[in-house]
């Protein structure tokens, strides 16, 4: 590219002002990331959720229990094809503040309704062969430096006293975005020892044979336990772990909003700065018109002069907020989906090339249409 | 050199030049039915009164302006009715520009300013160099090729614009008082440079000035007043 030095002798005219416009572009991108890697934990939950799986809850509110005798009319039901169960545990482990989620599950299964979670099959007959047996995911087992075979004390907060369990298996998720972070257990030996609500179960996850019945299978749920003690109201996996996100507020709205607040900001920032740097080399522009080059150039000119400050202030930005999520979960626990995804990497690219071309697009445009006599009749 | 528009076979060639402006309500005449031959090799000055209609008579020629009426040939082509975009590639390969005020980009070097022309070209980046490194000798500034215009002295920045106004060989230069903002001494060397680039390159140059030493040094000089040519005196060649 010959007219390479052109472009960054033109950008380094003002090293302070490079500098400046560089960082407004690296802050910007960097928030931009945190943004979505808050986006992702508070709403992740929601784009990772089965497109065939439903979930049955009591209509009351998920507080509230289900018999243990639903499932197997729930697989009775036309369009069910495999039904589990699973009880909010609410356990600690030793600190309140040492968050986790775990949960006792139907060790039948549980792992075939959830195969994006993997436990090696070995650690999965472990756990199946011990009643007491307990299988946690890796970020969670690393976080406490649990290893196979440790016993694991966890305070009952729902269900009182201090419950010891043996480490089995550690499992891990197939995508990057696959929670890592629960701690499971049997349900059998969970309903055993609970000294209420025995013979109940916290919800149920269904897998419906047909993703497109779905709405068909929901109606055939509800009917089915209608005006029972205990009504379900079911929804797809999808819908249920979005109301989880609604009941903290409109998260998306607001990571939106200030996203775009900081876009616009940028904008206004970046355009007034290549404004500037166009005003002041009009006789410069003029001059290389009149030796030959065309409008069209002088445009792309300015124009490549903004895009690739929105570039390398882009690729600064969002490789900070790329680095910030390494140490992974900051909260230990309460978000457990902390990581930047490509999908919002590609988005902060693509934004920051926007941005980047409509800052420079009135300058460039103005310098693109600059009558070289006049302009270099200015002093 | 004619002015009687009766020359034919130039170089240059202008029949019945008009230029008008608008300024609000009020219309300014700046040439007004201007006929102009200048044969290949000539050093031209012309000399006026601000206002007179020299740097636009300049700016026309060149192609930097179109004209209200009439015709300017150059080399063959007629330049007046050619569009914007063919306007700019002919300026590329006819014309080479002298500015008062030198006009070098500040965030390049002399090298890399003289070069600016021949990135236009299919030139390899080996043959720009030879170009630019030629074009540099010829104005005697080899040793300052890789300096900055605020490291070169108000004569030697003039010297970079002139290499960058021939390095592509254009068919002609332009040169709007190329002297005019600097010191007796350094206006001489500019002037000992034109001087050599007509008799020595054969170039042919237009030159505007106000200073008469800087005249004396063209084959012609042709006085301007209200955007009519008025007087023609011819010099002995020197």
């Amino acid at each position: 590219m010959k007219f390479r030095h052109l472009i960054i002798a033109n950008l380094f005219r003002k090293k302070l002002r490079l500098v400046l416009t560089l960082g407004s572009f690296t802050v910007a991108m960097f928030l931009f990331g945190l943004l979505a890697i808050l986006r992702t934990a508070f709403v992740g939950g929601v784009d990772v959720a089965g497109a065939d799986r439903l979930v049955a809850i009591n209509k009351v509110s998920i507080i509230q229990p289900l018999p243990f005798s639903y499932k197997d009319r729930l697989r009775r039901i036309k369009g069910v094809k495999d039904v589990t169960f699973a009880n909010w545990f609410g356990g600690i482990y030793q600190d309140e503040r040492n968050f986790f989620a775990n949960f006792a599950i139907d060790k039948d299964t549980y792992f075939e309704m959830f195969p994006e979670f993997v436990v090696p099959p070995d650690q999965k007959k472990a756990f199946m062969e011990d009643r007491e047996g307990a299988i946690v995911g890796k970020q969670t087992a690393e976080r406490f430096g649990w290893r196979l075979g440790d016993r694991v004390p966890i305070k009952g907060t729902i269900f009182p006293g201090t419950w010891e369990f043996n480490i089995r298996g550690i499992y891990e998720g197939k995508r990057p975005q696959d929670d890592t972070t629960q701690f499971w257990f049997r349900w059998d030996y969970f309903d055993e020892r609970k000294q209420f609500q025995k013979g109940f179960v916290g919800w149920y996850t269904v897998r419906v044979a047909d993703p497109n019945d779905s709405v068909n299978v929901v109606k055939a749920i509800d009917s089915e336990f209608a005006n029972s003690p205990w009504e379900t109201k079911t929804d797809t996996e999808k819908a249920f772990a979005a109301s989880w996100v609604k009941q903290m507020g409109n998260i998306q709205f607001l990571i939106n909003t200030i996203g775009a607040v900081v876009f616009f900001t940028l904008l206004l920032v970046t355009g007034n700065t290549m404004a500037i740097s166009v005003r002041e080399r009009i006789r410069e522009l003029a001059v290389l018109k009149a030796i030959g080059y065309s409008d069209r150039f002088v445009l792309f000119l300015v124009l490549a002069e903004s895009l690739v400050v929105a570039i390398i202030g882009a690729g600064l930005g969002l490789g900070l907020a790329k680095l910030f999520t390494m140490g992974g979960d900051p909260t230990k626990g309460l978000l457990p989906l902390f990581y930047l995804t490509p999908t919002a990497t590609s988005l902060g690219a693509v934004l920051a090339v926007a941005v980047g071309i409509l800052a420079a697009l009135l300058p460039a445009t103005t310098a693109m249409r600059l009558r070289v006599v006049e302009a270099l009749r200015r002093v | 050199m004619r002015v009687d528009g009766k020359g034919e076979g130039s170089l240059i060639s202008v029949r019945g030049l008009d230029k008008k402006y608008q300024r609000g309500s009020e219309e300014i005449h700046v040439l007004q039915g201007l006929n102009l031959d200048v044969e290949k090799g000539e050093f031209v000055a012309f000399m006026g009164p601000s206002g007179s209609g020299k740097t636009t008579l300049l700016n026309l020629v060149g192609g930097l302006d179109v004209p209200t009426a009439g015709k300017i040939v150059v080399a063959g082509d007629e330049i007046t009715h050619m569009s914007a975009r063919k306007l700019t590639a002919w300026r590329s390969r006819h014309v080479g520009f002298v500015f008062q005020m030198y006009n070098l980009i500040p965030v390049l070097t002399a090298f890399q300013n003289v070069e600016l022309p021949l990135l236009l070209t299919k030139l390899s980046k080996e043959q720009r160099r030879k170009h630019v490194e030629t074009a540099l000798g010829v104005v005697g500034l080899s040793d300052r090729m890789h300096h900055y215009p605020r490291q070169l002295s108000g004569g030697q920045e003039q010297r970079v614009g002139i290499a960058r106004a021939i390095v592509a060989d254009p068919t002609f230069l332009l040169c709007d008082e190329p002297t005019g903002d600097l010191d007796r001494r350094s206006a001489d060397e500019i002037l000992d440079l034109l001087d050599r680039l007509v008799r020595d390159y054969q170039k042919t140059v237009l030159m505007v000035t106000h200073d008469p030493l800087a005249a004396d040094r063209a084959h012609v000089v042709l006085h301007m007043e209200k955007g009519v040519l008025v007087e023609q005196k011819a010099q002995v060649a020197q």
